[in-house]
């Protein structure tokens, strides 16, 4: 079960790093982040089931800074859309050469 | 791992799959974070069948039930409903983002490739959150209050970041 389990971990993992390749909506693209942080946790359960109980207090963890993460990204994107008027990753430009 | 186990384990591991997938691919923000909150629900099923339902039950709570609240709030507050184009980036770019998932779905298999013994099931037990308390408040426990300051310090800079400047 661990080791389907890390391979769970890891086609989730892949899935979300292809969700922020692919998308431009910058709300979809922190969704895709907390995917990733998702099947990071994942293997953490894993191979605490494996060694001991430190990796579940890992994933504690990842999902207090998610949350802070979430928040202050979710301020960023309100901040962004209030100056653009929209949440598209390509109408940032001002710092394109 | 056999029988109603690996059953529930598959339905649980495919479940989390194709709700990642469809959740990707939806155009639409909300139906994409409902569909996150479906693989959050999976996985949290799998945190039990992993011998850690503490970390399940926060899962739900935490994940499914704070984190993504703020996601769809933010969505209803940009009023973010339907866009009529498409969000995807172009060809190119789709074309090599996929050569990329490709090799690093690759890379994690082949790291992960090594075969982990197969660990009989435990004795059921009531004493699921005390071991994982101990090590927190003992062993992590400066971890676990810097954690606290980091929340603290990303509340004020939420706050300050999407509050409306006034008009100089």
């Amino acid at each position: 079960m661990i080791t389907e389990s890390l391979v769970v971990s890891a086609i989730l993992f892949v899935i979300g790093v292809l969700g922020v390749l692919t998308r431009r909506n910058a709300l979809i693209l922190f969704m895709c982040a907390e995917l990733m942080l998702n099947a990071v946790n994942l293997s953490f359960v894993a191979f605490a089931r494996l060694h001991n109980v430190t990796g579940e207090v890992f994933v504690v963890m990842v999902m207090t800074i998610a949350a802070a993460e979430a928040a202050v990204g979710l301020a960023i994107i309100i901040a962004l859309f209030r100056h653009l008027g929209s949440v598209d990753l390509s109408s940032l430009r001002s710092l394109r050469g | 791992m056999t029988g109603a186990l690996a059953f529930q384990f598959y339905f649980f591991a495919l479940l989390a799959i194709v709700s990642a997938v469809l959740f990707v691919t939806r155009r639409n923000p909300v139906p994409a974070a409902l569909w996150l909150v479906n693989v959050m629900f999976a996985l949290a099923g799998l945190y039990v069948l992993l011998e850690a339902p503490f970390v399940g039950v926060i899962q739900v709570l935490v994940y499914a039930g704070a984190i993504m609240v703020v996601f769809i709030f933010v969505v209803m507050l940009l009023n973010l409903g339907r866009s009529a184009v498409s969000d995807l980036r172009g060809l190119a770019a789709r074309a090599s983002a996929g050569l990329v998932s490709l090799a690093l779905l690759a890379a994690l298999l082949v790291v992960r490739r090594p075969a982990l013994p197969e660990l009989p099931a435990r004795e059921p037990t009531d004493n699921v959150v005390t071991p994982v308390a101990a090590s927190l408040f003992t062993e992590h426990l400066v971890a676990f209050e810097l954690t606290s300051l980091v929340l603290l310090v990303a509340v004020v800079g939420a706050v300050l970041l999407a509050k409306r400047r006034e008009a100089a």
